[in-house]
């Protein structure tokens, strides 16, 4: 990745998150949850999936499936600045005419699976790894997880699979934002030494800071390496990352905002201003 | 033809036929080595398999999975729900060893809500055949549908010839005035020998082979309901949710009143046993179920 390629990734994150604050408004949204994923999913559509937009359900097309639906913000955000959704349709969040509420769902093109509910798609991803290797084509399939939803046993269950059947066309991407809803993770149910715990199922594990592009850049290519197994890649990163005012809170979970604090916020993303949102808990759903 | 070779043979000849399991093989001995990499045994991992299954029928399969019903619908359950039915997936479910074919196991294994949990998930079809005979000839139709659909799978062999399956129909095997038992799966060969009973008692009796729940024949319950004075419905099965609650639901759709019934397992577990002697504590025998039914206020 050239300095220029990284600086307009670097611009397009910066995008994803105007985008994601402005969802917050109104009947709000996961803000924090899907602050912490854009540099994952912006990395992703830029430089990992392969897709081709005029022929979206090209069977040789890679799978980008997000287990964790409830950071979509930063999913169609990210869809709007690769010009897979258009900008306006944001603006229906949570109308009964759209599609664009709170998880992910396939009418909205581009989403290759609904979720919500959480430890479902691993295994979801899992079967469509199993049928490229079926039909020996070289798709690679990603799916992101939140770290709290590591407490769902099934995710688990579908990796000790996963490995049984040497789908090492498989990433999981673990968010590691450190956060549950409500709690830190290592003080409800602690995940540490969490790499240790994936290797011990028998993935390859990498673990980078996952707002660092260059970073993500050299996880994604050292995770095609070695046959036979799931690719795992914990990615350490901040709830809330980017706005001071939501930044690794227990108590902003999901928040939805003024048109006011919505410009406060927007100026705190770019630095103008320092936390501006000062209310205690905001919104917890 | 068995499940088994019926099953082989339309994944021969349809290459999207994925067959799956969760180490359950009693029904798949012979597939490993007949279907090579299209069978794949998850290991005792029902949410995996429903949930993999989900992804493989996105890439343009047809999985057939497999595992004891009561694990498969309830362990899964919320997979099954999620994945396969908000998505409207062709994931065929079998479920080996319903109601009391569960026989000795206990209430662990005992698979008696099934109709009604897998009936209440939208676009989900629930299919019962009556024993090998019936279960061979529905399965090709309930295969190639393009819907979701969950097969309590029996196999035991019936003294019954069984006509051809048209889909989503019942199989009126007789009409009667006096009593129509209504019956699906296992407990259709005793229904059979419960009718010859009610026979010889001097009663008229029809006999309907339910086969699909859902979608269900309404106008065979509907021929039923005028044209008998009496409905019985059959079924090892919780009271709730089945197919006598099925009867109650499309009588009152069409403003409907019978006198109905029920032969079910009302609202607890059975007892475990040999199968022969669960039907005799259960009260399933044709001699048991023909002397509830005369003693019911219907002929009192």
């Amino acid at each position: 990745m050239t300095n220029s390629e990284l600086d307009s990734l670097r611009s397009t994150a910066l995008k994803v998150r105007e985008h994601i604050i402005r969802l917050s408004e109104g009947g709000g949204c996961f803000i924090g949850a899907s602050l912490s994923c854009v540099e994952l999913m912006v990395y992703c559509y830029a430089r990992v999936i392969r897709r081709d937009k005029d022929q979206p359900m090209d069977p040789r097309r890679d799978y980008l499936f997000l287990s964790k639906g409830h950071d979509v913000p930063a999913l169609y955000g990210t869809f709007v600045e690769m010009g897979l959704l258009d900008a306006d349709r944001l603006r229906n969040h949570l109308s009964t005419e759209d599609s664009i509420y709170w998880h992910p769902n396939r009418q909205i093109p581009g989403v290759e699976f609904h979720s919500g509910s959480l430890g479902h798609l691993p295994a979801v991803a899992a079967g469509v790894a199993l049928d490229c290797k079926l039909r020996a084509t070289d798709n690679r399939i990603v799916v992101i997880t939140g770290d709290g939803e590591l407490n769902e046993g099934s995710v688990w269950e579908t990796i000790l699979v996963a490995n049984a059947h040497g789908l090492d066309n498989l990433t999981i991407v673990v968010d590691r934002n450190h956060f549950q809803a409500n709690i830190r993770t290592e003080e409800l149910v602690p995940l540490e030494p969490l790499a240790d715990k994936f290797e011990a199922f028998g993935c390859r594990v990498t673990r980078v800071d996952g707002h660092d592009l260059r970073e993500l850049e050299r996880a994604f290519a050292a995770s095609v390496e070695e046959k036979g197994k799931v690719k795992v890649i914990i990615a350490d990163t901040v709830r809330g990352k980017g706005l001071p005012s939501i930044e690794a809170r227990a108590d902003r979970w999901f928040c939805a905002f003024t048109a006011t604090e919505v410009a406060q916020l927007l100026e705190e993303l770019h630095g103008n201003v320092a936390a501006s949102i000062e209310s205690e808990t905001l919104v917890v759903r | 033809m068995t499940y088994e070779e019926l099953l082989i043979k339309m994944a021969l000849e349809d290459e999207r036929i994925i067959v799956m399991t969760a180490e359950n093989r009693a029904l798949v001995r012979n597939a490993p080595k007949a279907l090579g990499a299209r069978f794949i045994d998850t290991g005792i991992t029902e949410q995996t398999m429903v949930g993999m299954a989900a992804g493989l029928a996105l890439r343009g399969r047809v999985p057939i999975v497999h595992a004891l019903a009561p694990f498969l619908t309830m362990r899964a359950y919320e997979f099954i729900r999620t994945d396969v039915g908000i998505a409207h997936l062709p994931v065929k479910l079998s479920g080996y060893i319903p109601g009391f074919l569960s026989d000795g196991n206990g209430p662990t294994h005992q698979s008696i809500e099934d109709v009604s949990i897998m009936r209440g998930i939208p676009g989900m079809e629930v299919y019962c055949p009556a024993d090998e005979d019936d279960l061979v000839k529905m399965l090709p139709a309930i295969w190639t549908s393009p819907a979701p659909a969950y097969t309590r799978i029996n196999h035991k062999k019936g003294s019954y010839s069984h006509a051809a399956y048209q889909p989503g129909k019942a199989e009126v095997v007789a009409e009667g005035s006096d009593v129509t038992l209504l019956v699906y799966g296992f407990l259709f060969e005793n229904a059979l020998q419960t009718k010859e009973l009610l026979e010889k008692e001097g009663l008229s009796v029809g006999l309907i082979n339910m086969r699909s729940l859902k979608p269900v024949d309404e106008g065979s319950i509907v021929r039923a309901a005028a044209g008998s004075r009496h409905l019985v419905t059959i079924e090892d099965h919780l009271l709730t949710g089945g197919l006598y609650s099925i009867v109650a639901e499309v009588l009152l759709r069409r403003r409907m009143t019978a006198a109905v019934t029920p032969l079910s397992l009302g609202e607890r577990w059975f007892r475990p046993g040999l199968l022969g002697q669960v039907l005799e504590t259960e009260g399933f025998t044709p001699g048991k179920m023909a002397t509830k039914i005369l003693n019911s206020s219907t002929y009192a």
